[in-house]
């Protein structure tokens, strides 16, 4: 499917995440348009039935992010998000979502050039995947 | 119905060059709920702004999206903006259309997509967004100083005669940091103990000054204008306040060949010891880990000569606890150490040294008393090689950047062994020159020119010894672009500045981030180049990247300023993105069912329990409540909680569930 141009979401927090993709803007390096950025306090404050909900609405991907480990602007908010993610990624698999649609990463904010990368590589991953169709049975699981 | 305009900025060409914004603005106005929707070459301009204020009473505007930049750049430009037309500032909101849209994409079709998707979801977001009340909270009006070389000591002094008080915390013995160690100081060749000491006594006596010497942070909690930190003394197995400083026990310490690390291994000192003699304070410590009662049981002469009985061999670490309002962390650089560059013999031959041993040789105080003798067998070099980028601009070591501080130390070092051994025959290996700073290019060309600094443009390949000589392999890519070999008895190396070993580990305990060579990241590049993104904390110094003594200096007055304009006012107004627990009318009271797992979640212990009685004081209901002075919304409560009684206000389940919705065109079905 070449024409195929995915709709990722990327999850990310405020003080990493986000401040390293201010910094990818700031130097201005290029990367892949599919991509979207939705603004969270701390990856501690993402509630992964969101990403559910991402994925129920058309999402062909998505990408959580936040500071590395121990170096939380909220001490540990991050490795409450990693803790999560491991028990989500078993619950993708039973609803049917390949894993591989969502990619969870750390960005700190120094790291733009990171950022773009994760991003194209993402856009690229998610291009050879093709689009997410299984949305509509996630509604119908109750999945809103 | 909500009512929300949107303000689409050009950012003169740099959104409008990739981003259509005549159509970003045309479709913004077809999304329902959007009464007005304009685009402007400079929204964040006086007359931008005015547009903004203007359209809020005419239009009778509930909410404002304003299409721009980062909101982490000009989100309190336009809030405050709003608030002063008589909207309430939290319903304002910036759609980041430049660093995550105009400059990232090309200019096309996609790019002025993403940019109009960007500006729904905020459209989304905004129409659930709520009046909020700023926080108010008073501010501790004293300054913590993290690390006594000359960027600390700058800041603190500069604090201090603001009239606040300030904590010092050093790790080391003693202040005065690398620059105590130098020599000489370009581009003036002033002495660098000279001009640094009478700074370093000023401290010790400034009232309003607090010094814990041989001190380090254990933690810091809280958060602007209110923090609590945690500041271990380690033990100096001393009594500071009977302890005269009279030298006797470090005369009579039998253990004395311990390497010092003031003279940077060059010289020895005692299991007791005091850094240099200009230490401040000049009080000695033990060395517990080569001291011989420490080791053995036996010995405690120290004890025995001390006159005012001030030795304490059971002396423990202590942890003093201060509230402070601000921080300025100053904790410096480090150079690079050990088998780094086995091709030129580091670490393996005595006469290979660093930049930081050199001026130990160089010091009047130093192990040689200022005589350029060689480590190995004390004779003076007759030829001496510096390698300038010994490390630095060297992808393949792992360090890309420039040092900066290399090539003026380096023409320095050169000048003062030709000013001390003039028959000498110094060279320079380098790779650029890189003398930017004023009277900086004059300094090298006096080495050049005055005192005959032989500089050669290229790379040393291998450094080997070769009958008592040190062979030094090198290139000259200027000339002839020929191989090049000098035999030389003393070789200099410009290693790399690094941070600090430990930078990594307080920067986790502050909460403050740092780049991929644990330099701490301020807070913008340009425009704010002391702070850091942590409210409160702000940088001096190397900590940040390598940087020579008048940038310090400067950085260090500057984080002062930004603390002294913090102390100035008594209340500090904080945003009100907190936590909080749902309530409603009886019977129910609050859907919170008394779990408590956002307790076991909350890093701040914000989360307190609290009990709703009857009017006969009957217990109805054990529920969560959050302590809106502890709470720093982090959120991580919301995500927890089974029963969704808990939200974050700025980033409500409401809000970012319209945000989901939107950018992936679920329209407005919940609207």
């Amino acid at each position: 499917m070449p024409d195929f141009e995915p709709k990722i979401v990327a999850f990310v927090c405020n003080w990493c995440t986000y401040a390293g993709a201010d910094l990818t803007g700031t130097s201005r390096m290029k990367y892949s348009p599919q991509v979207a950025i939705i603004r969270f306090p701390c990856t501690g404050r993402i509630d992964f039935m969101l990403l559910l909900k991402a994925f129920a609405s058309g999402a062909d991907g998505i990408i959580v992010s936040g500071c590395h480990p121990n170096d939380c602007h909220y001490s540990s908010g991050n490795f409450h998000a990693r803790r999560r993610w491991i028990v989500f990624r078993g619950l993708l698999d039973f609803l049917g979502i390949d894993v591989r649609r969502v990619q969870f990463s750390w960005v700190s904010a120094a790291e733009g050039a990171k950022w773009a990368q994760l991003v194209n590589e993402t856009a690229e991953h998610i291009r050879g995947l093709g689009p997410f169709t299984g949305y509509q049975r996630l509604r119908g699981l109750g999945v809103e | 119905m909500a009512r929300i305009g949107v303000f689409i900025c050009h950012c003169g060409e740099n959104i409008s060059a990739t981003v259509d914004v005549m159509k970003v603005a045309a479709e913004a106005a077809k999304i329902p709920g959007v009464a007005h929707s304009v685009e402007y070459k400079y929204m964040c301009s006086d007359p931008g702004q005015q547009l903004v204020k203007n359209a809020i009473r005419e239009k009778g505007l509930t909410g404002v999206v304003v299409a721009a930049c980062s909101p982490r750049m000009h989100e309190p430009t336009f809030r405050r903006a709003c608030a002063e037309a008589g909207l309430n500032p939290f319903l304002c909101e910036m759609a980041n259309i430049r660093e995550h849209c105009s400059w990232v994409h090309e200019k096309g079709d996609a790019t002025t997509d993403k940019a109009i998707d960007i500006v729904r979801t905020l459209v989304a977001k905004v129409k659930k967004n709520k009046a909020l009340q700023p926080i108010k909270v008073p501010v501790t009006k004293v300054a913590m100083v993290i690390g006594g070389g000359i960027a600390g000591i700058q800041a603190s002094l500069d604090i201090a005669n603001a009239g606040h008080q300030v904590i010092l915390v050093e790790k080391e013995p003693s202040i005065g940091g690398h620059m105590s160690q130098l020599s000489e100081t370009f581009p003036t060749l002033d002495c660098s103990q000279c001009i640094l000491t009478p700074r370093m006594v000023e401290v010790a006596q400034h009232l309003n000054i607090t010094l814990f010497s041989y001190a380090e942070l254990e933690s810091l909690d809280g958060f602007i204008g209110n923090f609590k930190a945690r500041i271990r003394k380690k033990a100096r197995s001393l009594d500071e306040k009977l302890c005269t400083g009279c030298g006797l026990c470090t005369q009579k310490c039998p253990s004395r060949r311990i390497p010092s690390e003031f003279d940077a291994g060059l010289g020895l000192r005692p299991a007791i010891y005091v850094p240099f003699p200009q230490a401040v304070p000049n009080k000695p410590v033990i060395d517990r880990e080569h001291c011989t009662y420490y080791r053995t049981g036996k010995c405690r002469l120290c004890e025995k000569v001390c006159p005012t009985q001030a030795i304490r061999f059971d002396q423990q670490d202590e942890i003093v606890e201060a509230d402070v309002g601000a921080v300025v962390l100053a904790t410096g650089f480090d150079i690079k150490h050990g088998d780094f560059f086995p091709e030129y013999g580091y670490g393996k031959y005595r006469d290979v040294i660093d930049g930081l041993q050199f001026e130990r040789l160089a010091s009047a105080s130093g192990p040689t008393l200022g005589e350029i003798r060689r480590p190995s067998d004390g004779r003076v070099p007759e030829t001496v090689v510096f390698v300038a980028c010994a490390g630095s601009r060297d992808p393949a070591k792992g360090i890309e950047y420039c040092s900066k501080i290399c090539c003026m130390y380096t023409a320095k070092h050169a000048m003062l062994y030709k000013h001390k051994v003039h028959h000498g025959k110094p060279y320079v290996f380098y790779m650029d020159i890189r003398a930017g700073g004023k009277m900086y290019e004059e300094f090298v060309r006096r080495a050049m020119e005055e005192d005959g600094v032989q500089y050669v443009r290229g790379r040393v390949s291998r450094i080997f010894e070769r009958g008592g000589k040190l062979v030094v392999k090198g290139v000259d890519t200027l000339l002839a672009a020929r191989p090049l070999e000098i035999e030389a008895d003393l070789v200099v190396l410009a290693t790399a500045g690094i941070a600090q070993p430990g930078a990594e580990e307080l920067a986790q305990k502050l909460h403050v981030s740092y780049d991929a060579h644990k330099f701490y990241a301020e807070a913008h590049p340009k425009l704010r180049p002391v702070e850091t993104n942590t409210a409160g904390i702000f940088l001096a110094g190397a900590c940040q990247a390598p940087k020579d003594i008048p940038e310090s200096v400067a950085q260090a007055s500057g984080a002062a300023a930004k603390v002294a304009a913090l102390f100035s006012q008594s209340e500090l107004v904080r945003e009100p993105l907190i936590a909080v627990v749902d309530r409603q009318a009886p019977p129910v009271y609050s859907s919170c069912v008394g779990c408590f797992l956002c307790q076991s979640a909350c890093p701040y212990q914000a989360i307190e329990k609290e009990e709703i009685r009857g009017r006969d004081g009957q217990l109805l209901k054990t529920v969560a409540k959050v302590n809106p002075g502890l709470c720093q919304g982090c959120g991580t409560c919301v995500a927890f909680c089974r029963t969704k009684s808990i939200d974050i206000q700025g980033f409500s389940h409401e809000q970012v569930h319209a945000e989901v919705l939107a950018l992936l065109n679920r329209g407005e079905r919940d609207a």
